[in-house]
């Protein structure tokens, strides 16, 4: 296992901070209910997406799934275009055309959330694919929850990137549940990384909670996959502190114990506490990190609400590109 | 009469039918406790158990080709989609076996199942979340197309569905569940394939299904006030279509609107003006007007959902197209 640098684990921290607390305001703001649409929260996955992205480069790719806010964040996504997209508002990642489930950021090679389960896994073995055939040395990184794996397009799309050995890291973000369904219910493995055995690829399940534990499995499936070493899939395992969306209460199918639990294995709380341990950051660098944070959600929130609707002129753009 | 939901209506019709008949059973993600995604099945696991109430794997796909199998040997599987987006995951399933299985066999065999599902827009729920999609299943032969506007047809549609010996879609709309109507106590069935003329009329025939019913059955009142008398016609079941009643109104009226949420573009209105093209077309006095959606994806923003979708306005404005008439500005239909 390699030592990971204290820089590297203030990145991580960061990232899980800005999006704890992206994702707070973002309820706060459903809840005086101007937001439209749906917002599926990712509170309690944070270390995921913040770990694995930290050994990303600029130029490699993400992709991701309905509950992708903390994804696109540990990418390098910008709160006020984000937050405009949650307001429908032109000034957004979509021009409010696509919404919390389908924030695209291309200029991040963020390509995209989708909001059919499932849908990105062989997506992400073509970004792959296009990389490899082009010979960029990118690496794509596909998000994916849990139930996904039960998908025909989860099989196909990593059975395909096995076989011809693309650089791309299948990340379940296994917070345990499908909506409603128990993964105990609707697998019968041990664990969620045994799939991979099915594609002849590695597999290897992780505490979704422990930063730097998910640090170290993704640093290296992702050095793997830059030197040509193919495919990996990494189970990493979590839970949502809300329901499946804001309108589920998220209790019918968890128990309250349970959901409290959970919430004492909080990723932030842990890293945090040992980081401060280590001395790699301190309680009031924290304090002011958590200050600016909350400033830029301040203007990001004043931004969206002051941008402009797109226009009914345009409703129709960008269906199809001109013709050649 | 009392009032039911429409929620409340599909929930009784599946009830009944399972109450009745042990073959019965329901298959689909989260219908258990979660009850759907919409709160349709609530209820029905502590009153059926998990044989009958069997919550999938994440797997569309699955869902109807094992609602297939399971047709084949003697059960009446009601399988749920989620939302008719994702049916689209379990297209082979039902175009390629379930809708060809019973024709491929030469009749030795019969499919008796339901896919319901549901489909429309107007919650800003996303393009993949928001679509109308019922053009493609009419078009595969060895279906049958439901879709239900009131509490009413949609009780006594699914019940003849269930019962049906054949696959049925039956297709409902998000934004219905929370429309209320009269619904009897009493036990009652609808027949697959009777449409129903929902307001009597004699200027203009429109035809219109689902939530586009309920738009059009208001537009017609305001119409009313401008003298012109719209024959509402809902034709609940699209294929097969009740093409009589459709035709014996247009003879009568002499024109014809179309209303539907789908996008205009090979959506099913086409098939309906082209119906009454091939066997009607001396009875019209006016070119066929169809009202449908843009063709759009449906987009997030509701303004511009609402810009791309069909409004009492659009219904108005083809009215007064349709009849020649001048729309009066103080409608202020812009
Ligand atoms: C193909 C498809 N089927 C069903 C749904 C409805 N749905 C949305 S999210 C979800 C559960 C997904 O579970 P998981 O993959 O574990 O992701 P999580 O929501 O837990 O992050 C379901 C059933 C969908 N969006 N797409
Ligand atoms: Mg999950």
């Amino acid at each position: 296992m390699q030592k990971i640098g204290s820089e590297k684990l203030k990145e991580i921290f960061i990232k899980m901070l800005r999006i704890r607390a992206f994702e707070e305001r973002a309820i706060a703001e459903y809840r005086k209910g101007i937001l439209p649409g749906f917002i599926h929260s990712s509170i309690g996955q944070e270390a995921i997406p913040s770990s694995v992205c930290a050994f990303l480069r600029d130029d490699d790719y993400i992709l991701t799934t309905h509950r992708g806010h903390g994804d696109i964040i540990a990418k390098g996504a910008k709160f006020d275009k984000m937050m405009a997209e949650l307001y429908a508002k032109e000034t957004g990642y979509n021009k409010g055309r696509g919404g919390s489930m389908h924030i695209v950021a291309a200029d991040l090679n963020m390509l995209g959330a989708t909001a059919i389960v499932g849908a990105g896994v062989p997506i992400a073995s073509g970004v792959a694919l296009g990389c490899k055939m082009q010979n960029l040395d990118r690496v794509t990184v596909c998000f994916t929850g849990d139930a996904a794996t039960c998908t025909g397009a989860f099989h196909e799309g990593v059975g395909l990137a096995a076989i011809w050995n693309l650089p791309v890291i299948f990340v379940v973000e296994n917070n345990q549940y499908g909506m409603s369904t128990p993964v105990k219910y609707y697998c019968k493995l041990e664990q969620l990384s045994d799939r991979a055995k099915a594609y002849g690829i590695p597999g290897v399940t992780v505490d979704g909670n422990d930063a730097e534990a998910i640090a170290n499995v993704a640093s290296e499936a992702i050095d793997r996959a830059r030197k040509d070493g193919g495919p990996t899939l990494i189970d990493a395992i979590t839970y949502r502190y809300y329901g499946h969306h804001m309108g589920d209460p998220g209790t019918s199918y968890r128990t309250k114990e349970e959901i409290e639990e959970w919430k004492r294995h909080d990723p932030i709380e842990r890293f945090q506490g040992r980081l401060l341990k280590a001395k790699v950051i301190t309680k009031s660098e924290i304090q002011e990190i958590q200050a600016s944070i909350n400033r830029e959600l301040d203007e990001a929130v004043k931004f969206a609400m002051e941008s402009p609707e797109p226009r009914i002129e345009d409703a129709l753009n960008n269906i199809y590109c001109p013709s050649a | 009469m009392r009032d039911l939901t429409y929620r409340e209506a599909v929930r009784e019709a599946l009830g009944e039918e399972l109450r009745r008949d042990k073959s019965v059973f329901l298959l689909g993600e989260d219908i258990a406790e979660y009850s759907g995604a919409y709160k349709v099945t609530q209820g029905l696991l502590e009153e059926f158990g998990r044989e009958r109430i069997r919550n999938t794997n994440l797997a569309e796909s699955a869902i109807a080709g094992a609602a297939l199998g399971a047709a084949l040997v003697g059960t009446r599987p009601v399988a749920e989609i989620m939302y008719i987006d994702f049916s689209l995951l379990a297209l082979d399933q039902i175009f390629n076996q379930i809708a060809k299985f019973r024709y491929m066999t030469g009749g030795m065999v019969k499919v008796p199942l339901v896919i319901r599902t549901q489909g429309g827009g107007g919650k800003a729920a996303g393009l993949h979340h928001s679509q109308s999609l019922e053009a493609l299943y009419t078009h595969i032969p060895g279906l049958i197309v439901v879709m239900p506007s009131t509490p009413y047809d949609a009780k006594g549609l699914l019940k003849s569905s269930i019962r049906d010996d054949n696959p049925v879609i039956f297709i409902e709309h998000k934004g219905l569940y929370n429309e209320s109507g009269p619904v009897p106590e009493e036990e009652y069935m609808i027949p697959l394939g009777k449409a129903e003329v929902k307001r009597q009329g004699k200027d203009i025939t429109a035809v219109a299904y689902s939530k586009s019913l309920l738009l059009t059955l208001k537009a017609a009142e305001t119409l009313e006030k401008y003298g012109i008398s719209l024959e509402v016609i809902d034709p609940r079941t699209l294929k097969p279509l009740d093409q009589d009643t459709i035709l014996n109104s247009v003879e009568k009226t002499s024109r014809l609107m179309i209303v539907h949420e789908a996008c205009k573009t090979g959506g099913f209105g086409a098939e309906i003006a082209a119906i009454v093209a091939e066997k009607g077309i001396d009875y019209l006095d006016a070119p066929i007007k169809r009202v449908a959606a843009l063709d759009s994806p449906i987009p997030f923003n509701p303004r511009l959902e609402d810009y791309v979708l069909p409004n009492e306005n659009d219904i108005i404005k083809g009215a007064f197209e349709l009849t020649g008439k001048e729309i009066p500005a103080e409608l202020k239909l812009g």
